[in-house]
């Protein structure tokens, strides 16, 4: 019988062993191993058992350093125990590895291997993090591909036990961890027979139990560490081979045999490459290429990294080596070469001088490639090899990039192809929201599983969460799939969604004589006369093949809405040739059975019907001779930039990012802000549009918008003479505003979104037409040229001078010009309007310290950034360190700027002659508690500089360097839940105890939202998150009430959509306090599950169902003899259903286990309930001084 | 005495059946009907929109935001045990009552479109429907659509849900068709056991403090019996067909109205909303005492005595009449 095969990635290759061979599973989210820890805790819930007949204990820890502690006190109290992770996560995990490896505990850590932040942060794949913890003490075991990070799984485990060394079994982030690829299964009785039970036995027998007690873990003095430090050599020493002995079992039983050194190539090869991680395979497709031609060269995969075996190395390379290129995945700065280049000179070097190598020393050089998932073509390791049969080879080279400055990176044909006729390749361009991705694994599994075929499937994404790009790379074929980089000569192009043909060179992806299939709106006689210019040249003269289909009608038609999945997919079959028509319809009408089945008929039809209508709307078009088309691409940057946005900017929103060379990118990590402004995406089909008589002036839309895309202003009359027609303003309401003022809104329609909260904010509606308020979504494309010009016309006007408003009124805060614009957040954002309402209030002076999520992305993903300044060059400083350590970060902020400030002070005593005695005392005693404080410190400190720079005071200059840390800057710490709740809680804890005036904002979305929704301790009773996948059992952390118990924190819990002047007022106090303030802000978000443009409704049914208690504890009135504690919301007046049962994450569990869903609704309204009583509690107790008054 | 009828096929012990309201939709209001002497119970209904849009809405926010930034590519964990939550409850719902009461049960199934959500009929025969009560009211917007079209809809759901069950099976009519009497026929042909005489539809109103129309309950009053007792009178033995009298039944004296022009029982909604489950006691015990004194048996022997077929005013129940009716108030 042939075994089963799957069409799976790497991390569900990997998951599906571990889980099976694992008693306690402890993880963490991060991005790229999530998956692995999401799908042992989703078979858990379902009740799958491992091969011992248990169901494994799947437990989410706080941090990385979390999980690796609860798996070394799992491991020493006996269980098998794993865990999944990368990155930054691996490295938390190090003092725990050193323990665990020293203690000689048989463990298998699976790596999905990713970059490590340095100038910037990469969630890309490269070998940082595992060459991170080559000093641990844990063997590094290296799988290429997805069959071998499922098949490594088992081996790594057989070897752990029968070695007792603990295991890193990595493979590459994201290239294999992500793609999808026809593997064949492991059964569970070759995991039995692979796992031996007696190594089992033997792990439990080492195990920490009073029934038999010993001590493990002493502290060491010098008599004695060392030595024992040394006693664990002859493990080392005997793992290769017990690996080794492993691999021949499973090769026994699978037929597929590994070495610790593969060896592919041929027979007298004389130039090798040496790597290890998916590259391998990239170079192994083109050594057989090559070796075809006659070529002698060859390959050697390195499977066991740590402990480099040199007896097994020097066999594994042919005799005739002349040359070898030692290929590192990762980058050491300052080292003379990298790990791997190091190991293997040093096992030839050492071979060689010791006369155990039988052939002549070769020439070895070292180069790095790949780093944070650079492209790894033919076209490089052909340069490689050039470079291997120069008689001088650079060393230390790069591969990939073009390095101007030190000039390490060796050239290379970047037209060079691998011609192979044998493997179709499709490429498809999609938008995140169309289900395209979907669609396409969805079709690699039909292949996969449905023919004999081989599969591959790897997705691109963009780096923006709305409106995003979608890059499905396809492949497929009779013989194994090798290719392990981006298809660059497609025989198929799809391109799903028409715009992108004015934006990117979609069509230079296609082969000679390839078929083009494009989704768009026009009709078979017109569609020629739409296309591009450049487009209708390409299709002519790569004599494409060229089908049409309007699939966003069809999808509309068939009651899909703006997915068109099915209908793109049935398309591709249908013109494709990979499968016969008749034959690939059916497949497809049974995977959607098989998707849907269980949900209803209704689906199902849905569905089919969708297939369909594709097949009779898909037309082909008559390719004319002759190009006729004068539509060009667009530009795609706009506005008053300078030279670096447009050098390198454009060239990476353009998509021509891996050509800029190392001389034009910030070698610090640092980049202007404020560039969001240049990108106009044009995403949102519909925009808000303002009705001048409708509204009442009340700038709740402005104050809502997530992509600060609406603005309001204020004028006199005579500014607007000019106005464009189309221009509307309305007399301004209020005491603030004279006669001659005009109120107008504005909006960015080509940054808009189209989420539509401000329409389901705005409480005006039309006396006439109910249907429509003041502010309402219309198509944006007829609407497009005269918005840039009213846009345009907007920004030119005068801004409100600022001292003349009341911050503390929503309507008056929101005139406040945001400094932070455009970000590439979800649409309908719950988090962004509080962090755009700080940057209005405070921007000018605001430092951010950013944990590493959502705010991070969002806040700082390149190309495009939406922090920006003021017309005064004054805006929010950011930066992100890390995920973990923010709220220290930002405390190191405050540690600086309090320093400097008491250091300026100090010398402004000192030269008190030089600048005057009043100036000078004016300036020390200023209080700046508010605005206007700030600004009239700030004249005086302009005033102080100009005296400062013509003193000659020997400390002059050393003051002008200091002298505006004496007007008052604002530290905000700013992150989500995960970051406060779970991984970042210790260190702000300590921050909130440290009396320090920093402003911690709390993005709370009740679960880690930018890797995907798991759950962290801030998620609500019964709510269905990752790691909570039968709905989270436990009360959520209360941390507004443990950060209130310090009594000196100034605390607010806050919901826009619930109360937006108590929000106002919480961001005001909490900025003016002086000592730490934390506001936790509930953010509604995309993994809630329900159409966001609710998102304010559901924030005020929370807080009505008292599910979201508002409130605000501000120390400050205690000193004034009153109660800090200021309940902000009523007694609970609605159930948690009406608020629980709108919402997906909690509607899911209705739908899994209703018994379940029951009592989770009545524990939460329980806690409701409760939590009401214990909290208007606290507001009764009395804090008048009057005792000691009359004492 | 003997109160007993047939309705549906179903022996009922009395007349007097608890029509589909929010009291018949849990265990314990179902059990208290039934301890005061009800008959038989129509469930609340279940919407086909709550088969289908719950689907539809869980489908959609699964795959809302999937696959579009590399970090989160779900938002939620991948599930493929999800049911349809609502539907589902019901039929929970109704196999724990079944299992609770000794009364036959009705299920009532609210929809106007041919599709997915009439295989139910086929789930709630399963969980122990006793019958089935089917609402179909369409309210056509569509100016093009045609009398004949929308009737024929009403029928073309009727045949999708008899293929899916054996149960038997009522129509709740609404009261306007052209000529009821008619569609009372096509109904007949179209395989019903029975028909209820009408449907309430619930009350459009405008709130004037949010500016937006609502949906409000609409009880009614022993007013609103008028149409039921013409209709009945009217359908009585020129159909085969059981009759339920419903909308305005409140009082014995109401349900006695309705048997007597035609129907075979009577559903009770709006009146046990606003008097408790315990109104159903003394309904039955005021029946009794009237047909006591008036020395009635049983009331089998009532039923249609009051039709247009055996009353001495046939024209009463003809619309001819109305002058008259409206010339003898203004006396």
């Amino acid at each position: 019988m042939s075994p089963k095969t799957a069409t799976i990635d790497a991390n569900e290759a990997v998951a599906r062993v571990a889980h099976k061979i694992n008693e306690v599973i402890a993880i963490y989210p991060i991005t790229p191993a999530s998956v692995m820890g999401e799908l042992s805790d989703l078979y858990s819930v379902k009740g799958e058992k491992n091969i011992f007949g248990t169901v494994p204990d799947v437990t989410e820890m706080q941090s990385e350093g979390g999980a690796s502690a609860a798996v070394h006190g799992a491991l020493q109290s006996g269980a098998l125990t794993t865990t999944f992770t990368a990155s930054q996560g691996l490295l938390l995990m190090i003092p725990n590895m050193y323990k665990i490896a020293g203690e000689l505990t048989p463990l298998v850590i699976h790596v999905a291997a990713r970059s490590l932040a340095a100038q910037g942060l990469s969630i890309f794949g490269d070998h940082q993090d595992v060459m991170g913890v080559r000093q641990t003490g844990f063997a590094l075991f290296c799988s290429c591909s997805v069959q071998e990070a499922h098949d490594f799984s088992l081996i790594s485990q057989a070897a752990t036990l029968s070695s007792r060394i603990p295991f890193v079994h990595f493979f590459d982030g994201f290239r294999t961890s992500h793609e999808v690829m026809k593997i064949e299964l492991l059964d569970e009785a070759i995991m039995k027979q692979m796992i031996d039970e007696e190594l089992v036995f033997a792990h439990r027998s080492r195990a920490l139990t009073p029934d038999k007690p010993f001590i493990r873990g002493t502290s060491q003095n010098p008599d004695v560490y060392f030595q024992a430090r040394e006693s664990v050599n002859i493990f080392y020493e005997k793992l290769p081979a017990l690996l080794q002995e492993q691999m021949d079992k499973f090769a026994a039983l699978t037929g597929r045999a590994y070495k610790l050194f593969d060896y592919i190539g041929a027979e007298d090869a004389e130039k090798i490459i040496v790597l290890m991680g998916s590259g391998a395979e990239a170079v192994y497709e083109s050594v057989e290429y090559f070796t075809k031609q006659g070529e002698k060269i060859g390959l050697v995969k390195v499977r066991l990294a740590l402990p480099f075996c040199i007896e097994d190395f020097i066999a594994a390379l042919p005799k005739s080596t002349k040359s070898i290129a030692v290929l590192d995945r990762t980058k050491e700065s300052g080292s003379i070469g990298e790990p791997l280049y190091h190991d293997v000179l040093t096992a030839l070097s050492e071979a060689n001088a010791e006369g155990r190598l039988d052939f002549a020393l070769p020439k070895i050089i070292g180069g790095r490639y790949g780093l944070s998932s650079k492209e790894f073509t033919p076209a490089m390791i052909k340069a490689i090899f050039d470079e291997l049969g120069k008689e001088k080879s650079k060393n230390h080279f790069t591969i990939g990039i073009y390095d101007d400055v030190t000039h390490t990176s060796l050239d290379y044909d970047k037209d060079f192809v691998l011609e192979d006729k044998d493997i179709f390749e499709a490429i498809f361009f999609g938008l995140g929201s169309d289900g395209t991705v979907g669609a396409n694994k969805n079709s690699i599994k039909i292949i996969g599983e449905e023919t004999p075929n081989y599969a591959q499937g790897y997705f691109v994404y963009d780096s923006k969460k709305s409106g995003s790009v979608t890059t499905s790379h396809l492949r497929f074929g009779p013989k194994p799939i090798h290719a392990t980089y981006l298809i660059q000569k497609a025989d198929f192009v799809a391109c799903h969604q028409s715009v992108f043909l004015e934006k990117f060179e979609i069509l230079s992806h296609a082969k000679e004589g390839a078929t083009f299939l494009l989704n768009s709106p026009f009709g078979k006689d017109v569609l020629w006369s739409k296309l591009p210019r450049d487009v209708q040249k390409q299709i002519i003269e790569k004599k494409l093949k060229f089908y049409a289909i309007d699939a966003s009608s069809v999808a509309q038609e068939s009651g899909m809405g703006r997915r068109i999945n099915v209908i793109m997919q049935t398309c591709f079959f249908a013109i494709s040739g990979v499968l016969e028509q008749e034959e690939a319809i059916k497949k497809i009408k049974k995977s959607i059975l098989k998707s849907y089945g269980s949900k209803g008929d209704a689906l199902v039809q849905m569905n089919n019907k969708a297939v369909d209508n594709a097949l009779e709307n898909l037309f082909e078009i008559t390719v004319p001779d002759e190009v006729s088309s004068e539509i060009k691409m667009q530009a795609s940057i706009k506005g008053d930039f300078d030279a670096f946005v447009e050098n390198v900017t454009r060239k990476i929103i353009e998509g021509h990012g891996d050509e800029l060379p190392v001389s034009a990118l910030p070698n610090d990590g640092t980049w202007p802000s404020g560039t969001t402004q240049y990108e106009k995406r044009n995403i949102g089909l519909e925009v808000p549009v303002w009705d001048a008589e409708v509204c009442i002036q009340c700038n709740k839309c402005v104050l809502v918008c997530p992509h600060s895309v609406i603005r309001s202003n204020v004028v006199d009359n005579s500014f607007l003479a000019d106005a464009p027609e189309g221009f509307s303003f309305a007399q301004a309401k209020g005491k603030t505003f004279q006669e001659s003022e005009q109120f107008m809104i504005s909006v960015a329609m080509e940054d808009c979104t189209g989420c539509s909260l401000c329409v389901e904010v705005c409480p005006a509606k039309n006396k006439s037409q109910t249907n429509l308020k003041a502010i309402n979504m219309q198509a944006h494309a007829p609407l497009k040229e005269e918005g840039i010009k009213n846009w345009d016309y907007f920004l030119n006007l005068p801004l409100i001078d600022r001292t003349k408003l009341d911050h503390a009124k929503l309507k008056e805060s929101q005139f406040l010009e945001p400094l932070f614009e455009f970000s590439g957040a979800c649409p309908g954002c719950g988090e962004t309007p509080y962090i755009k309402l700080a940057s209005q209030l405070f921007g000018d002076r605001m430092i951010v310290a950013n944990a590493t999520g959502c705010s991070s992305i969002y806040g700082g993903n390149l190309p495009t950034t939406p922090w920006r300044k003021n017309a005064d060059g004054r805006g929010p400083a950011w930066s992100n360190s890390l995920f973990e350590d923010n709220a220290e970060f930002g405390l190191g902020f405050r540690l600086t700027i309090d320093k400097h400030q008491t250091q300026a002070k100090e010398l402004l005593g000192e030269l008190e002659s030089e600048v005057g005695k009043e100036l000078s005392s004016e300036i020390i005693n200023a209080v700046q508690h508010d605005e206007s404080d700030v600004f009239a410190q700030r004249e005086r400190v302009q005033n102080l500089k100009e005296k400062l720079k013509s003193s000659s005071h020997p400390q002059a200059k050393n003051l002008l360097s200091l002298a505006d840390y004496l007007s008052k800057k604002s530290v905000w710490i700013i992150g989500g839940d995960g970051w406060a709740y779970d991984i970042g809680y210790g260190g702000l804890d300590h921050v909130l105890a440290s009396g320090k005036n920093v402003n911690i904002l709390v993005l709370d979305t009740q679960v880690y939202s930018n890797t995907g929704g798991q759950q962290s301790k801030a998620t609500f009773t019964g709510a269905v998150a990752k790691f909570a996948a039968g709905g989270k059992a436990q009360l959520p952390k209360d941390l507004g009430m443990m950060a209130v118990a310090y009594g000196n924190v100034y605390v607010a819990r806050v919901a826009m959509g619930a109360n937006d002047t108590q929000t106002i007022k919480a961001f005001i106090e909490a900025e003016r306090y002086d000592g730490p303030s934390l506001i936790i802000a509930y953010s509604h978000c995309i993994a809630h599950g329900y159409d966001l443009k609710y998102g304010m409704n559901q924030q005020k049914l929370a807080v009505e169902s008292g599910i979201w208690p508002t409130f605000r504890y501000n120390p400050d009135l205690e000193k004034e003899g009153k109660n800090p504690m200021i309940v902000d919301y009523k007694e609970p007046k609605i159930s948690v259903k009406e608020f629980m049962y709108n919402e997906t994450r909690f509607n899911m569990v209705q739908m899994m286990n209703s018994a379940d869903a029951k009592a989770f609704i009545k524990t939460a309204q329980h806690h409701a309930d409760e939590q009401y009583k214990r909290y208007s509690n606290l507001t009764n107790i009395d804090y008048s001084n009057k005792e000691e008054e009359e004492l | 005495m003997n109160l007993k009828t047939k309705y549906l096929g179903l022996e009922l012990k009395n007349p007097l059946i608890a029509g589909a309201s929010p009291l018949t939709a849990s265990v314990d209001s179902i059990k208290r009907l039934e301890d005061a002497g009800v008959a038989a119970v129509v469930m609340h209904s279940l919407f086909e929109e709550q088969i289908n849009k719950q689907l539809h809405a869980i489908d959609y926010f699964l795959f809302n935001g999937s696959d579009s930034y590399a970090e989160s590519l779900s938002y939620f964990p991948a599930s493929d045990c999800l049911q349809n939550a609502e539907a589902e409850h019901y039929l929970e719902d109704l196999a724990e009552i079944k299992k609770a009461t000794d009364i036959p049960i009705i299920a009532s199934l609210n929809g106007v479109s041919s599709g997915g959500w009439v295989n139910y009929a086929k789930k709630l025969q399963e969980a122990g429907a006793d019958a089935l009560e089917l609402n179909i009211t369409y309210i056509p917007t569509d100016f093009s659509m045609d009398s004949h079209k929308i009737e024929r809809m009403y029928l073309d759901v009727l045949k999708d849900v008899k293929t899916n069950t054996s149960l038997p099976l009522a129509v709740k009519m609404n009261a306007y068709f052209t000529n009821p009497a008619q569609m009372a026929k096509r109904f007949e042909e179209g395989g019903v056991d029975g028909l209820v005489i009408f449907d309430n539809p619930v009350r459009v109103d405008i709130d004037l403090e949010t500016l937006t129309a609502v949906q409000k309950a609409n009880l009614t009053s022993s007013s609103n019996l008028s149409e039921t007792l013409r209709w009945c009178a009217i359908l009585y033995s020129n159909v085969n067909l059981s009759l339920a009298a419903s909308t305005g039944i409140h009082s014995a004296e109401d349900v006695l109205k309705a048997l007597m022009s035609g129907a075979n029982a009577t559903q009770m909604a709006s009146a046990l909303l606003q008097n408790g489950p315990e109104h159903v006691k003394s309904v039955l015990d005021e029946m009794t005492l009237w047909m006591q004194e008036k020395e009635y048996v049983s009331v089998e022997q009532m039923i249609g005595s009051i039709s247009l077929k055996h009353t001495d005013n046939p024209a009463a129940f003809e619309r001819s009449n109305y002058m008259r009716a409206l010339l003898s108030y203004r006396y």
